[in-house]
């Protein structure tokens, strides 16, 4: 039983994308929250802001470290999740869900293909 | 091509590996990080008992006639005050006053002392105490044969107290005892590195330390867990000491910092004699020090973190040497530099926070202290 998602699409960087429509939902993995531990801090893109994939466009801090966020993929960012701000240790608790990071509108849709498979990532993320 | 030298390791490696913690290369040691998380072993100490490995510590003896006076030319504080039994924290210093260290000096015996210095610099202290040694006395760098315990918070004294026939309760804070845990000798020194109360256990170097350290971990685990006891990283110690304002070489103190600057005046004593650095820190004295370590805490969203650059008033002034989420506070503290004249209590700083500066405000440390 594979726990990461399998509508999801994964980086090397330990972050999952979700895309309903033009949409994509972006969050870090649960193997990224365990390796980072007690997460106290979250920055995140404001909506509006233009997101590059492979680019750095926020970061999440453990009480031990700061880790930057990658956008998996392009496009204009949406949305970023409000709850993180006033409760960043939901993503210890729940990663691929109620703590994603932010939304944005794609802008290059193929870029996707290029992204790990749940299957892969559980690979990868075994193997790391 | 070469090889990486292989990570150093302690005695409790394979119990490290066998709980489950996440190991980290911490100066050339494989170290525990954390266990059940930096912020639950943080409160774990601060409100019951942790347990921390930190055998990766390096322990020097110095024995011999003139061992105090070798102790007292090479380190700031002053040896000949130490009673047989009692220990202090001192600098050692080069000659221009910049700190080679910071130490735990225990007295065993009129002609044998015992220091306790930091990991990654216990082969530079080695060898900087032997250079100045133009005493009757020896210096042995023996690190690799001790491990070392520690068992910390308010409940530690419980939980030593079923393993060992010494009284823990009549030994002072900063004194220590020479007996044994488990069955097995070692020197028992009420001192910390956590802001709370708690012993430093050094089993006796020897086959003790390797083959016995691992059960008397074992056996404390054990007679802690009326109390809550959990194993504890270098993580919650990060906290727990910057919580206590507790200085870190490397961060707070390294060679181009002086006592003065690092608010360790308390640890310097001028009337002794001559000490390695002593000029160095009378001319500073009299000259007047620059900048000075000051306590702060974050009021806008943003942690300082070691490194980060501080303005006052629009221009880059100084930098951050320790900072990160206080558990216990519920606030981003940390240590910075600033200048003198720049560094009065409640003054609005700026901490540059990946680009963008965030308002801070300085404050009286330490920013814990334990009730008595």
């Amino acid at each position: 039983m594979n726990m990461y998602p399998d509508n999801f699409r994964y980086t090397k960087e330990h972050e999952w994308v979700k895309v309903e429509g033009d949409t994509g939902t972006v969050g870090i993995t649960d193997h990224a929250q365990k390796e980072l531990g007690d997460i106290v801090y979250v920055d995140l893109p404001k909506p509006g802001a233009t997101a590059e994939k492979g680019k750095v466009v926020g970061s999440v801090e453990s009480v031990k470290a700061v880790s930057d966020i990658y956008s998996p993929v392009s496009g204009e960012v949406t949305a970023a999740n409000d709850l993180l701000a006033t409760a960043p240790e939901k993503l210890n608790q729940d990663p691929h869900g109620e703590a994603w990071l932010f939304k944005l509108k794609l802008s290059s849709p193929d870029e996707m293909k290029e992204l790990m498979s749940a299957a892969d990532y559980a690979a990868y993320a075994g193997a790391e | 091509m070469t090889q990486p030298a292989p990570l150093r390791t302690t005695p409790l490696n394979a119990i490290h590996r066998r709980m489950g913690a996440k190991m980290v290369d911490f100066g050339g040691w494989d170290m525990p990080v954390s266990y059940s998380g930096v912020i639950d072993e943080h409160s774990t100490v601060r409100q019951r008992v942790g347990l921390f490995d930190v055998s990766h510590m390096g322990e020097i003896e110095i024995r011999g006639p003139e061992a105090v006076r070798l102790v007292d030319y090479v380190s700031t504080n002053d040896a000949s005050k130490l009673r047989i039994g009692q220990a202090h924290y001192s600098g050692l210093l080069y000659e221009h006053g910049g700190f080679v260290d910071d130490i735990l000096v225990h007295k065993i015996a009129d002609d044998h002392f015992f220091l306790c210095v930091n990991a990654s610099n216990q082969d530079k202290d080695f060898e900087h105490i032997a250079a100045h040694n133009k005493f009757d006395c020896t210096v042995e760098n023996a690190g690799p044969h001790y491990a070392q315990i520690a068992v910390q918070g308010p409940r530690a004294i419980d939980t030593l107290q079923k393993l060992t026939p010494v009284a823990l309760a009549p030994i002072k804070y900063y004194w220590f005892a020479d007996g044994t845990v488990s069955g097995v000798p070692a020197r028992i020194a009420r001192t910390g590195y956590t802001g709370e109360d708690g012993f430093e256990i050094y089993v006796a170097p020897g086959v003790h330390a390797q083959n016995e350290a691992p059960r008397i971990w074992d056996e404390l685990l054990a007679a802690g867990e009326e109390f809550g006891i959990k194993p504890a990283g270098l993580g919650a110690r990060n906290t727990l000491r910057l919580e206590a304002a507790m200085a870190l070489y490397g961060h707070e103190i390294h060679a181009s910092i002086t006592p003065w600057e690092a608010n360790l005046g308390w640890i310097v004593k001028l009337d002794k004699g001559d000490f390695v650095g002593r000029d160095a820190l009378i001319k500073q004295k009299e000259q007047g020090i620059t900048r000075k370590l000051i306590g702060f805490e974050m009021q806008g969203r943003g942690i300082g973190r070691d490194g980060y650059e501080v303005y006052v008033e629009g221009s880059n002034a100084g930098w951050v040497t320790s900072g990160g989420p206080a558990p216990t506070l519920n606030k981003n503290i940390g240590l910075c530099y600033l200048p003198v004249n720049q560094c009065e209590i409640g003054r609005v700083i700026h901490v540059m926070v990946r680009g963008q500066p965030v308002e801070a405000i300085t404050v009286p440390s330490p920013f814990y202290k334990r009730a008595k």
